[in-house]
């Protein structure tokens, strides 16, 4: 079956076959001009079945990012369906737009508590769930709760709790204490969100973690304690060192995640009161589909695109400064 | 930059090595007193609280009256639960229609992308060919991709299809999009750790490659089709941006966007109770599969660390 597909996909002449695959594939070289052209028609079955993938990825995925390039050239309002080229006009309007310098300051800050507090909050219940006692499974179970329901149930019933009349500040006022309006008080408003974001997606990091540190050699750590280190320095000294690569790779979703945070803004606050919650997501989605100002809303998403691409090359880059054991 | 970041990310996903037995090989706390064993069970509770008490303050408020939402002190569970809540998101609106578009939606998705990623994810592991790291590395960038980015040409191109509106702007850019990347990684790792050796022996009986493929590999496949297509359903039943710029006729929409409909027509203030109901209802067929099958959710979750 394999020597008929042969002839239908490749018509190359023999010589230059045997050539050219010795030439492509190293490590093959020596298997001579018959597993050559094996070889090459493998090749071919690579392609056709990566292709629904690639070509999915041009599609709906390489294509929106150019476009979006594109549209930011444009003053483009998709109710009027007009378009216009203004060249850096949106980059202009939107540098000097305080609403913007807002959004942005906002955006930075929800990813300054959010990323902290899945490395942080993340790894501590990891070591809270990595002892050896009965039922620790339930509770590994329910603090992953949140992960599988969606972001929409979670965000809703967290809107009913942090009402000012609703759950938290009824119990708060049982013990005497007099809640904010959480949800409209520009003061907690970023809080509560920040708070919800971090509750949703933190189990995640814990798992993330708690793989991690299974994979710890206990004789590592029987030698550290034999040489006198205590619980403390043992974790410092021996644990976070090895676990390093997933430090980085949860500081890498963690931030991946927080920059495309949008339902929980959506159905919370509206990015309100006034300003205080708009963050680059619901930026973006309320200037092009509420709004209708396409061209201007490409544009932050520009933004928000090279937020992403320097975040990540940079957390990347400096891995070799501490991050062990790369290979 | 990024095999490396899957390197990186193997070394802690529970993946494809061995991630079942969930033997605590260190840090474990040795044998602190009883005392120190309550005070950690009472801690372990205290921390669960914020995490799983909404979901039954979810499922109380849907039992409660409109008044008894905002009762204080807070109603922990009504005393006159009412379970037609429950019935109301069907009798008042097409929350059944809603829910039927959420699973076919979320099941043609599912079977598609399984499809696409198994046979990318082979591919990159299995087959030699040129630029395969390259194309590799290019697919993987689209995990980094904010879909706040991509949405507003993503509205051009599915409108360009004719798509707005219908269900296919939802199906179709995900199997061939972002979730079926997901599966290309999560599907390679897998067949990256397959033994050479059964393959030759499909060679030795006369298969070719897509015979090999869909004869030997796959059938060795399916804890990470199980983990993928658990993953897969997940995301798409609980997707929320797509729907609500694509689907405009209500009776089109999926859960998420229905869930956040339940508000007064005029005031636009939540119906609390009959929302929380609902909301209980679209969270109810997610959870009951969780406790069945845990392990291929931590899995699918943690091996792509894709919420």
């Amino acid at each position: 079956m394999t020597i008929l597909m042969d002839s239908t996909v490749d018509p190359g002449a023999p010589d230059s076959r045997s050539r050219n695959s010795a030439h492509r594939s190293t490590r093959r070289a020596g298997d001579g001009p018959r597993r050559g052209h094996l070889a090459r028609v493998d090749a071919a079955y690579g392609y056709a079945f990566i292709a629904p993938a690639v070509l999915g990825f041009l599609v709906f995925v390489a294509l929106p990012i150019a476009g979006v390039f594109l549209f930011s050239f444009q003053d483009y309002n998709s109710l009027s369906g007009r378009s216009t080229y203004v060249g850096m006009e949106n980059y202009e309007r939107l540098l000097t737009s305080d609403v913007f310098g807002t959004v942005l300051r906002n955006t930075a800050v929800f990813s300054a508590f959010v990323i902290p507090a899945n490395l942080v909050i993340g790894l501590l219940m990891a070591v809270l769930v990595n002892q050896r006692i009965r039922a620790i499974s339930i509770f590994r179970t329910a603090y992953f709760v949140p992960v599988v329901i969606s972001l929409v149930a979670w965000s809703l019933v967290w809107d009913v709790m942090l009402q000012d009349s609703g759950g938290i500040n009824g119990w708060l006022a049982m013990i005497g204490i007099e809640g904010p309006n959480w949800l409209a008080d520009p003061d907690w408003a970023m809080t509560s969100i920040i708070f919800v974001q971090v509750l949703k997606g933190v189990g995640v990091s814990m798992v993330l973690f708690l793989a991690a540190l299974q994979e710890v050699p206990g004789e590592l750590l029987e030698a550290a304690k034999i040489d006198g280190a205590g619980p403390w320095q043992s974790f410092r000294s021996v644990v976070v060192p090895l676990i390093t690569p997933t430090i980085m790779m949860v500081a890498i979703l963690a931030t991946i995640n927080s920059l495309k945070a949008f339902a929980q803004v959506f159905l919370l606050t509206e990015g309100g009161p006034g300003l205080s919650t708009n963050i680059l997501g619901y930026f973006i989605y309320e200037q092009a589909f509420k709004a209708f100002q396409v061209g201007f809303a490409s544009t932050a998403a520009v933004f928000l695109f090279l937020i992403v691409l320097v975040l990540t090359l940079l957390q990347w880059w400096s891995r070799k400064r501490w991050v062990f054991n790369e290979s | 930059m990024s095999p490396e970041l899957t390197t990186a990310a193997v070394v802690a996903p529970p993946g494809t090595k061995a991630p079942h037995r969930r033997v605590p090989r260190s840090g474990g706390a040795g044998g602190p007193g009883r005392l120190g064993t309550v005070g950690m069970y009472a801690l372990l509770v205290l921390v669960a609280v914020p995490f799983v008490f909404p979901v039954f303050w979810m499922f109380s408020t849907g039992l409660k009256t409109y008044g008894d939402v905002f009762e204080s002190p807070p109603v922990l569970w009504p005393d006159d639960p009412r379970w037609g809540n429950y019935l109301v998101p069907f009798t008042t609106g097409p929350f059944l229609q809603q829910f039927l578009n959420s699973i076919y939606i979320a099941s043609v998705t599912t079977i598609g992308v399984l499809a696409v990623a198994s046979l990318a994810g082979y591919a990159f592991a299995r087959i030699e060919f040129r630029g395969r790291s390259v194309l590799f590395v290019m697919l993987l960038s689209a995990l980094l991709i904010p879909p706040e980015v991509t949405i507003i040409p993503l509205f051009r191109i599915v409108s360009a299809f004719g798509w707005i509106d219908t269900h296919l702007a939802l199906i179709v850019p995900a199997i061939f999009g972002v979730p079926a990347v997901l599966g290309v990684f999560l599907m390679r790792q897998f067949f990256l750790a397959l033994p050479i050796e059964l393959e030759q022996a499909g060679r030795v009986d006369g298969l070719g490659r897509f015979g090999l493929f869909a004869r030997v590999a796959l059938p060795l496949a399916k804890a990470p089709l199980a983990a993928l297509a658990i993953l897969t359903f997940l995301n798409s039943w609980n997707d929320f941006l797509e729907p609500l710029v694509f689907l405009r006729t209500q009776e089109l929409w999926t859960v998420p966007i229905a869930l956040q409909s339940f508000t007064d027509p005029i005031t636009g203030i939540p119906i609390w109770n009959i929302q929380m109901a609902a909301t209980t209802l679209s969270v109810l067929p997610v959870l009951a599969v969780f406790f069945v099958a845990q392990r291929q959710f931590v899995q699918g979750i943690a091996g792509t660390g894709i919420k």
